[in-house]
């Protein structure tokens, strides 16, 4: 490819994020690099600007003594200083570690400890406070640097001082020794580290996920090639960024393509801020997407009800014709004139109220979506897409490509992706982004990649006919049926989920003869349900126990079974029996975890009598538990709880 | 923990008594505000605490006794005087224009300083498009000052308690006082509210070398923020003195404890 800078990202010269830079501030120096809004007032920077922000930080950092290799800490909000100060580290060959900025001080020290970090850049008192408290126990930090310097006046410590001050020293500097800053940055490699990522790891201590210059760079270049992204995106930095899509979206791929990147007032001023900015690229986990929907739909009970007939009846028709016009298939021309009616009247404004008026294009990652959601913005004519990534393989492994969205599945494989699937269905991929290693961790390096490349992902997936992967749920957790049938318990708790009126949902059928499922119903939906067919309840244990209420958690079962026949590996799985729990899952009670994960096995056990009625024929069964109220007492509760059969469907393929 | 800068007296009370008919309110009360200082005054319901605000910001009249106010000897503030000479004060209920937005209450807190005229602000021209772009900016940096900009353009009205109490704070920082009087900024707040209110008193305190007096029912904040505590009682002054005097003085533990008569 040519270096034609209206094709950004081609130039295959520029290998590192210095050379990015400093050609960004050459052919591009007065395009708007960076903003922020301080003072109530959007504040910008040019590539140019930018440049010369991040030259002075290089050099103040190497008057004190910043190497190449050494490690440079980096702990707040997303301010322009902190990612300019990422970029300084890696103008002088030295390896940014973004933290979480909420983890506690006992956390970093355990990071800032295993990445040898010397020097910390950090936001404002509040994170100072915490590295103090860290460096008690990690006292190899040397230096600590802070961009506000609200409250820290009588801070008198030698290795404390500001940004302003370090750039003050770094002009100095760059003044005695002008052709340091452009050695040191030009002296770097798309071989050498770029930046280390600690995984927030659910699971033992973090690992630091260390990632090439050539790791993230090419990564970040195909995803702007694959999406035809250019130098007039505009991004919302708002996710921590010590999370490797931030690192991806709004650092890397803006340095890659030399687009603009605008950090939010504060953390409460996000939604404002995405409004004023009009973001054309973004990127939001799903509950993000949910509680928005939610704000629409409160505001719109509370509107008028002419507006109301309005939203509804173009609502209505988006939901039958809006993702085929995004999708560019046909539609007829009545169809065609009213969405463009409702764009006028209703898609249009409610898109710029949620600040997704510019939007060419969203990605959602993370967690399963709802497909109703999902649907809802696409049929608004968002161009919203699932993708799959990780932070080994610097996010993208698969991308669901324009045109072809299907909501269960995470698209193709993206550019230079290689993906096979092991013989116990665990998804394997080799791309130009796997990670170089753990850091100081060569056994668990081992286990996750192998020699010629290919990671680990963890996950249980399999290709659907469409070419799509299709990600079923965590490897270690999928079974099998007795016949044999893959049994995917988070797949189908998920599909349960996807309802409304269900909140959660547990399966069981590993080594059992068919599938059965505990549910728990969604109180306050199910209640507002109740309520307006005049259904009489006094509590959560009585609502559940409702007939009413078993018919209608039974439709939503049968649905899912439905779904299931059509699929070619699950189609035998189907939920053959189920029952409503006379209690709400607790994380008090030890049943869901503080992420309000269901821990399956934990259940299976307290409530084994249950289980055994699943797998009998009675059709109810008496239990009794012991609650933990909120106070800390306990009590116990005493249910007749019903057990139902679901309609299942023949399934539309084999498996051979 | 930090040195503090602890100047010399800029008000000082003696001898003030303060009645309503034959409701004697205040009894001959006499203390000392020094620049810089965190000056707070406690004491149970009744005790007097919110007229002695009163009595130094001109709102009430004490019949004895003088106010000496940055050298001057008087035997009354007046309101707009006290105002002029950088005093600013919030409420103990909030006296804030519901309707209006946290940018435009606290925007009225520079009221004072504006200096051109009614139908110049009307019409938003020559001077008053100058003076206004000027305030804007001093009323921005509050915001930010004080982690409210999520709420710049939302009524007040519609803002829970602890955040009006916040925009109240903002409008009379608004003044650049000299002397900051909060009453009971932290009444009816919860634990995280009181913390985050407590930061800012000290912050401005800090950062602005603003002279506070607080009056205020929560012990632990008092004793933990203040420089210097007068405790009243039924309008007579128990004591005077650093937290750690008045938390030991009989009178005071009497006071709040109770003690047969």
């Amino acid at each position: 490819m040519s270096s034609d800078h209206s094709v950004p990202g081609s130039d295959q010269l520029l290998d590192t994020f210095p050379k990015l830079l400093l050609n960004h501030a050459k052919v591009r120096g007065d395009k708007t690099a960076m903003r922020e809004k301080d003072l109530g007032i959007w504040q910008s920077w040019s590539w140019r600007q930018v440049a010369d922000e991040v030259k002075a930080i290089a050099c103040g950092l190497a008057s004190l003594g910043f190497r190449h290799g050494d490690k440079l800490a980096i702990v707040g909000d997303n301010r322009p200083r902190l990612y300019w100060s990422m970029a300084a580290a890696q103008c002088l060959g030295g390896i940014p570690v973004p933290l979480y900025q909420d983890s506690v001080a006992e956390e970093m020290s355990f990071v800032l400890e295993n990445a040898d970090v010397r020097f910390a850049v950090v936001e404002d008192q509040e994170q100072v406070d915490k590295l103090l408290e860290a460096r008690k126990q990690s006292p190899g930090i040397e230096h600590i640097l802070f961009d506000d310097p609200r409250g820290l006046r009588h801070y008198d410590y030698p290795f404390l001082s500001s940004i302003d001050h370090i750039q003050y020293e770094g002009r100095r500097f760059d003044s005695g020794s002008p052709e340091y800053f452009e050695q040191a940055a030009n002296a770097v490699t798309g071989q050498d580290i770029a930046i280390m990522l600690y995984t927030s790891g659910t699971t033992g201590q973090p690992k630091g996920v260390v990632l090439t210059h050539d790791n993230v760079i090419i990564t970040a270049r195909n995803g702007i090639i694959r999406e035809r992204l250019t130098d007039q995106e505009e991004v919302l930095a708002y996710l921590p960024m010590a999370w490797v899509g931030d690192n991806l979206f709004s650092y890397a791929q803006s340095l890659v393509a030399g687009f603009t990147v605008s950090c939010p007032e504060s953390g409460a001023t996000v939604l404002t801020d995405l409004r004023e900015i009009g973001p054309t690229y973004y990127f939001a986990p799903p509950r993000v997407y949910e509680n928005m929907l939610t704000q629409v739909m409160i505001r719109m009970e509370d509107a008028s009800r002419p507006k109301q007939w309005m939203f509804h009846y173009f609502m209505d028709h988006a939901k039958r014709v809006g993702t085929r016009i995004l999708d560019d298939k046909p539609v007829t021309v009545i169809e065609r004139l009213i969405y463009r009616l409702g764009n006028f009247f209703v898609y249009g404004p409610l898109r710029d109220v949620l600040g997704l008026g510019r939007i060419r294009l969203a990605y959602t990652a993370g967690e399963a979506i709802g497909p109703e959601i999902f649907d809802f913005y696409r049929s608004l004519g968002i161009n919203i897409k699932q993708l799959y990534g990780q932070t080994e393989g610097m996010v993208f492994i698969c991308v669901q490509p324009d045109g072809e969205i299907y909501p269960d599945t995470v698209g193709t494989p993206a550019i230079d992706v290689e993906i096979r699937i092991d013989d116990h269905g665990e998804v394997l991929y080799r791309s130009p982004g796997v990670f170089h290693s753990y850091y100081k961790n060569p056994e668990a390096t081992a286990s996750t990649k192998t020699e010629d490349g290919w990671v680990f992902t963890g996950d249980a997936g399999y290709f659907a006919e469409n070419g799509h992967l299709k990600i079923i749920d965590r490897a270690k957790d999928v079974g099998k049926l007795r016949d044999g049938t893959m049994f995917a318990p988070k797949y189908i708790e998920n599909k349960l989920k996807f309802f409304p009126f269900i909140k959660e949902a547990v399966a069981f059928g590993d080594q059992r003869e068919h599938t059965a499922v505990f549910i728990n119903i969604d109180l306050e939906a199910v209640g507002n349900w109740a309520e307006r067919r005049h259904i009489a309840y006094s509590g959560y244990t009585d609502l559940a126990a409702q007939a009413t209420v078993y018919d209608m958690i039974q439709e939503c079962v049968e649905k899912v079974n439905e779904d299931l026949s059509a699929d070619p590996l699950l189609g035998n799985s189907q939920i053959k029996r189920f029952l409503v729990l006379h209690k709400e899952l607790d994380a008090d009670d030890g049943e869901l975890t503080r992420t309000r994960k269901v821990r399956r096995s934990f259940i299976a056990e307290r409530y084994g009598e249950l289980v055994e009625a699943l797998y009998s024929d009675v059709d109810s069964c008496h239990v009794e538990t012991q609650v933990t109220f909120e106070d800390g007492r306990t009590g116990m509760l005493a249910a007749d709880v019903h057990v139902r059969d679901a309609r299942q469907f023949p399934p539309v393929k084999q498996p051979h | 923990m930090f040195q503090r800068n602890i100047g010399d007296v800029i008000l000082e009370v003696q001898g003030i008594s303060l009645s309503f008919g034959a409701m004697r309110v205040l009894n001959n009360i006499s203390f000392d505000i020094r620049q810089g200082e965190i000056r707070s005054i406690i004491g149970p319901n009744g005790a007097g605490k919110s007229s002695m605000l009163n009595v130094i910001n001109g709102v009430y009249h004490p019949q004895e006794g003088t106010i000496i106010f940055q050298g001057e000897r008087r035997a009354e503030m007046k309101v707009h005087e006290a105002a002029a000479q950088g005093i600013a004060r919030t409420f103990q209920n909030i006296a804030l224009f519901k309707g209006m937005s946290t940018l435009d209450n606290i925007m009225t807190g520079r009221n004072q300083m504006m200096k051109s005229n009614l139908l110049q602000q009307a019409i938003y021209w020559g001077k008053a498009q100058k003076e206004e772009l000027k305030h804007r900016k001093v009323v921005e940096e509050i915001i930010d000052f004080l982690e409210i900009q999520a709420i710049r353009k939302t009524p007040v009205g519609r803002l829970p308690y602890g955040m009006q109490k916040r925009v109240e704070l903002g409008r009379a920082l608004a003044a650049e006082p000299e002397i900051l009087l909060l009453d009971e900024p932290m009444a009816g707040m919860n634990v995280e509210e009181k913390e985050d209110m407590s930061r800012f008193v000290l912050d401005i305190n800090d950062e602005f070398g603003t002279t506070i007096v607080l009056i205020e029912h929560d012990m632990g904040v008092v004793m933990d923020l203040s420089d210097r505590v007068v405790v009243l009682d039924y309008g007579v002054q128990l004591a005077d003195g650093s937290p750690d005097e008045v938390r030991n003085n009989q009178a005071v533990i009497d006071a709040y404890l109770g003690v047969a008569h």
